[in-house]
């Protein structure tokens, strides 16, 4: 079998004050592959990804399990060949395109800065490479977006900015964030299309982290679905709305808005499946002790 | 639009001078003490005290003096020293170099001294290194500059006497300056001999302005880095392979600096201040040194000469300030 893109094999982490935020996950991206990562607000979606990139906060620990980035178990690397292999393999699509570039640098070094001084191009080609991205983006003034400062720029166009920095290095994997939710309703559609194509056309593994079973269905061949802080079930996106397994994946799908009922409101997850789930989630802890003491 | 700011910023400076120029006029001739009598030998009749004090427009009205004075500021005429007996402008212009030259070098070192503590600070946050800078910061920062300047004394002064503690340079040295700002000269000169003589001399005063501000720096930039250093843009930074040193130095610095320096202008008018009395624990020949005498000898047109300069002097570094500011926010110059 060749190696997954990427595979976290039983991951755990926890808080300074010993609250588990990530239950014993596992889940794997295969290459070329779109994994949707789904679940509700603070089921622990952005600090999976977080984990992946080595960006956790200071406050949160990882205590057990692996990641294996291309067969590369990230916990044995040094920090400083983390980092660069990181910078190499992956990339990151981020949530808010309002803050996740620097207000005062010009979008152009923004752009450039990995390509140039972690992987060591020249200028000329990182500038054709980051081009060539805009044109794929479809922006059509790259001259005058890459002189821009971030605040001169749509949250639309920043977007489109950040796509186009993310798949200039032709990642093996990429992060994307909820890469949406931050935008208007209008330039939501576009930019997901903009991904599903671009990663279609490159080939590039994505993580894609939603809770949005809408967007789930549209991009993703797989999906692992996450409730506070543990897979609960992982499944071809097909066969998960054909036939969902879990009591609380039939819950998300049936508080989900039909295509055919936009106006429907979003029901409130069953009271009893959540129940059920907390108590599934107790009886967890309670088994569960951290690897060492 | 900006021209616009330009000018009621210079509105607003010639008031604040104005302002000053009345308050130091008015309290120095209500404070007691009468730099006639105290120039006059014991035993001058009332007579030679009414001469002299016409003779420096002293039996005027109080309005009327600072009208006089007035007029002749706008003229470039300062008035005559009382205990000098010298041209105001020229004794200040003489003085004010070695006092530019010494607030400047403290702030050189302050910026570099608490830049980098810092940036330490933040990179190695939450360890032991960052304790280490936060308590050497409280220290330096509770104990104030002329205190520094005693306690520098008594270490590199007396116990282990490394460093000149009195004057500017050697009295022995032939200097070849043509201008007051000797460091610069010496540097410019490439008279490294006389720069070293210069700063054996500077370094101490220099030192005891720059530690109190030196932390502040400290404190407030590395606060305002560990801030930045959470944001979205620096974890993208870090996603993209850069090390921890470089994302702060690339991404995070700028950034964080803006509040800094806004505190910085304010502090280091205040680092000028402190000049008066530092250079006078090491008899530094500044202007600071020369006001002190001024007020011993209630030389009036000297210290009010004094003041007005020093208040111009701030003024315009907080103009300075405002424009780095302008300058290093991109939000600002396209506004
Ligand atoms: N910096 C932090 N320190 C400690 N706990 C955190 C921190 N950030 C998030 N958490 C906690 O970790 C858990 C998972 O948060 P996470 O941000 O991964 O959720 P999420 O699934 O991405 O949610 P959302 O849809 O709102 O983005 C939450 O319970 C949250 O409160
Ligand atoms: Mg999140």
């Amino acid at each position: 079998m060749s190696a997954a893109c990427l595979d976290i094999r039983n991951l755990s982490a926890v808080l300074a004050n010993g609250q588990r935020v990530l239950r014993s996950v596992s889940l794997a991206v295969q290459p070329g592959e779109v994994r949707a990562l789904v679940g509700e607000s603070g089921a622990g979606k952005t600090m999976i990804g977080k984990a992946v990139l080595g960006v956790l906060p200071s406050s949160v620990h990882i205590v057990e399990g692996e990641m294996l980035l291309e067969g590369e178990d990230l916990g044995r690397l040094q920090p400083k060949a983390r980092r660069t292999l990181i910078g190499a393999r992956t990339a990151l699509i981020p949530q808010d395109p309002l803050t996740a570039l620097n207000p005062s640098r010009r979008i152009g070094p923004q752009m450039t800065d990995r390509l140039v001084r972690i992987l060591g191009w020249s200028g000329q080609r990182a500038d054709a490479r980051i081009r060539q991205l805009l044109d794929e983006v479809q922006i059509r003034d790259p001259d005058r977006v890459l002189r821009s400062y971030p605040h001169e720029l749509s949250g639309g166009m920043r977007q489109r900015v950040l796509i186009a920095a993310a798949f200039a290095a032709e990642p093996r994997l990429i992060v994307a964030d909820e890469p949406t939710t931050a935008l208007d309703v209008t330039v939501q559609k576009q930019i997901l299309r903009l991904i599903a194509q671009l990663q279609r056309e490159h080939g590039t593994a994505i993580l894609f982290v939603t809770h949005d079973l809408g967007v789930v269905a549209k991009i993703s061949q797989k999906v692992s679905v996450l409730y506070a802080g543990k897979v609960v079930e992982e499944a071809d996106t097909a066969a998960l709305f054909a036939a969902p397994q879990h009591a609380y994946t039939r819950a998300l799908i049936a508080a989900t808005p039909r295509y055919t009922d936009p106006l429907a409101s979003l029901k409130p997850v069953d009271e009893a499946v959540l129940a059920g789930l907390a108590a599934e989630i107790a009886a967890a802890e309670q088994a569960w002790r951290p690897p060492h003491g | 639009m900006l021209l616009q700011r330009f000018l009621i910023r210079l509105l607003t400076m010639a008031i604040t001078l104005f302002g000053v120029a009345v308050v130091v006029f008015v309290v120095i001739r209500v404070a007691p003490g009468d730099p006639i009598a105290m120039m006059l030998p014991p035993g001058a009749t009332d007579a030679d005290i009414a001469r002299l004090r016409a003779l420096y427009g002293l039996d005027k009205t109080i309005v009327q003096q600072f009208f006089i004075w007035l007029s002749g500021v706008i003229r470039g005429d300062f008035g005559t020293s009382i205990s000098l007996r010298q041209d105001v402008l020229g004794l200040v212009f003489n003085r004010l170099p070695a006092t530019l030259e010494l607030a400047i070098t403290a702030l050189l070192m302050a910026v570099a001294i608490g830049g980098t503590a810092a940036i330490l600070g933040a990179r190695e946050r939450g360890t032991a290194v960052e304790a280490g800078i936060d308590i050497a910061s409280g220290t330096a920062l509770s104990i104030p500059d002329f205190l520094w300047g005693l306690v520098l004394i008594l270490l590199f002064g007396v116990l282990i006497p490394v460093f000149d503690i009195s004057g500017r340079v050697s009295p022995q040295l032939d200097l070849p300056f043509v201008t007051q700002f000797y460091l610069f000269e010496s540097i410019l000169r490439l008279r490294f001999d006389l720069t070293w003589d210069l700063l054996k001399h500077m370094l101490m005063p220099a030192v005891a302005l720059a530690l109190p501000l030196a932390a502040i720096i400290a404190q407030l930039l590395k606060q305002s880095l560990k801030e930045v250093l959470d944001l979205d843009y620096v974890v993208l930074a870090r996603v993209k392979g850069f090390s921890e040193t470089q994302v702060i130095l690339r991404e995070a610095l700028k950034n964080a600096a803006l509040p800094t320096l806004t505190l910085v202008g304010v502090q280091f008018t205040f680092l000028i201040g402190g000049t008066v009395i530092v250079e006078r624990l090491f008899s530094y020949e500044g202007l600071g040194n020369m006001a002190i005498d001024a007020v011993i000898n209630r030389d009036l047109p000297l210290i009010q000469g004094i003041v007005l300069v020093f208040a111009l002097l701030f003024v315009l570094i907080n103009l300075t300030v405002d424009m780095m500011y302008a300058l290093l926010n991109p939000r600002l110059r396209h506004g």
